[in-house]
């Protein structure tokens, strides 16, 4: 059964439209990732589910109920959102603790245990993360809802928090996940929905998005005597061609390399510095939000 | 709620210099004017009292004043400006509770800086203690939900923090100068202490309280006003984000 349900979900601000007819489901003990460009929806939706917008039209509901009314089985960690300068972690955790009725100590399995009398405002930017993480864990949520977990971290902090992540999921905790990184979400998340311009573009399983992708394969090299470029665009798997001074980069499904390969010992060319790469879920997320021009509008 | 008002009490306390300044600040000033020996001389403009026996309202004015318009309005406006009530709004406990618990210590400090203020005054000076000490209480509950209403006001109109700090400082003067902190109340023109009686935290209400014979219900029931109306006027118009 779904645990949180997403219907047709509409938001406006003054004139403009921030999310418009965004539906879907996530599953319990999922993993679910909200991908797309500054100013796609992402917050504006994660916000509608955490109950602290009202959705302009459509509906949106938590564990069968309206978001505002199941607030103790949903933890969140906010975009942005400080604490007292002065607030100390223990403090924060103890108070934060004692809104909920059956709160969870998550601060040794983020390393904050040495850190309990810091005051918030001397904490560095990771340990500010790894606070707020625990206090959207510390009412043992049944959802965590997590906007831009990792950013600003430093590589090591960020592959510290997934594994972080991964033992929450194991509590049976499902995730609901906002996020700039396609590391982050092809490690982490079951399912991603990417949105632009507030809707959602395409909802799949990383692997499935990235083989959505036209060409994503590649082929490059630099062949021993010329080729006629015509000949490679006649195969069937080959999708486009393209010269950059000497070297033939060519794209196309997953059975790529094979029919270049043949191709070339029937024309007896040998292809020097042979490449192969794989499309990754960065290049199909550029695809699907549209580059450039998806991005900040 | 309990532990909110203990969380907030700490980092009142923490914030030391504030703190300190709010609650010791009118007891100094107190000890530092009655050092002067002229200003411990009877004076027949003050119908035979000492300066210093009717500057204690005044005193008690800065502290609510101080409190109420120098501390509410920032904190507030920080916490919203930082996230903090945005925060709360996705936990079960609505932020307005923490609003309160900044509410309680506030007032809390109030009423130690003027106990302070009371015992200082009789033991070291022999200022009468208060004549009406219900009187003196009302004065202060009332003048204090005018003032911290004046507060709240601002924090729920201001912008950010910064501004909120900045147009606090201004009706924290103005409040200063019409209850008689910066002068002695009789040496301002009569029009302006007809405004002071009835301006928060309602220096006259406090005076006559404390030196006369019981504060005038009209000047109360201004100060109550002030409070209902201004408190309505912030939590018509607060912005938890």
């Amino acid at each position: 059964m779904a645990i949180i349900e997403v219907r047709d979900l509409g938001k406006r601000y003054g004139p403009r439209v921030a999310v418009d007819s965004v539906s879907f489901e996530v599953a319990e003990g999922e993993i679910f990732g909200v991908l797309g460009p500054n100013g796609a929806g992402k917050t504006t939706t994660v916000e509608c589910v955490s109950g602290l917008r009202k959705p302009d039209s459509g509906s949106v509901a938590v564990l069968g109920e309206r978001p505002a009314d199941v607030r103790a089985s949903i933890g969140v960690q906010l975009q942005a959102s400080e604490l007292p300068e002065r607030m100390r972690v223990g403090e924060a955790l103890a108070l934060f603790s004692s809104f909920y009725p059956s709160p969870a100590d998550w601060s040794a399995r983020l390393g904050l245990t040495s850190h309990l009398k810091a005051e918030f405002g001397q904490l560095s930017g990771g340990l500010k993360q790894r606070l707020a993480i625990a206090l959207a864990l510390v009412g043992s949520p049944r959802v965590a809802v997590l906007d831009e977990l990792t950013t600003g971290l430093d590589p090591q902090a960020r592959r510290d928090t997934w594994s972080v992540i991964e033992d929450v999921r194991a509590a049976g905790v499902t995730i609901l996940l906002v996020t700039h990184f396609m590391e982050e979400a092809e490690r982490l998340c079951d399912r991603v929905a990417v949105f632009r311009a507030g809707r959602i573009v395409a909802l799949d399983t990383p692997s499935a998005l990235v083989s959505r992708v036209d060409g994503a394969t590649r082929v490059r090299f630099v062949p021993s005597e010329p080729l006629d470029v015509a000949l490679l665009e006649a195969l069937p798997e080959v999708t486009s061609v393209s010269a950059v001074g000497e070297q033939l980069v060519v794209s196309g499904s997953e059975n790529l390399l094979h029919a270049v390969t043949s191709l070339l010992a029937r024309r007896q060319v040998v292809a020097r510095q042979l490449r192969v790469d794989q499309v990754s879920l960065d290049d199909a997320y550029v695809e699907l939000t549209g580059g450039r021009d998806g991005a900040d509008r | 709620m309990v532990r909110i008002v203990e969380i907030e009490a700490r980092l009142f306390l923490r914030d030391r210099l504030n703190s300190l300044f709010a609650v010791l600040f009118p007891s100094v000033l107190l000890l530092v004017l009655g050092a002067i020996p002229g200003l411990r001389e009877p004076l027949p403009e003050l119908g035979g009292q000492r300066f210093i026996d009717t500057y204690m309202s005044a005193l008690v004015v800065f502290t609510l004043a101080f409190i109420g318009l120098q501390r509410v309005p920032t904190v507030v406006a920080s916490y919203r400006e930082k996230g903090v009530l945005r925060r709360l709004s996705t936990t079960p406990m609505h932020p307005a509770r923490l609003l309160a618990g900044q509410m309680v210590v506030n007032f809390a400090a109030v009423i130690l800086s003027v106990l302070l203020l009371v015992v200082v005054g009789y033991v070291v000076f022999g200022v009468d203690l208060p004549h009406h000490p219900l009187g003196l209480a009302c004065a202060v509950v009332l003048g204090g939900a005018g003032t911290f209403a004046l507060g709240l006001v601002i924090a729920a109109l201001a912008p950010n923090a910064r501004a909120a700090g900045g147009w606090a400082t201004v009706v924290f003067m103005l409040l200063m100068f019409l209850g008689g902190v910066y002068l002695p109340r009789f040496m301002l023109p009569t029009a302006i202490q007809t405004i002071g009686s009835y301006a928060p935290p309602g220096v006259e209400a406090l005076q006559q309280a404390w030196l006369g014979t019981a504060p005038d219900w009209r000047h109360l029931a201004i100060m109550g006003l002030v409070g209902l109306v201004a408190g309505t006027v912030a939590a018509r118009t607060f912005r938890w984000e």
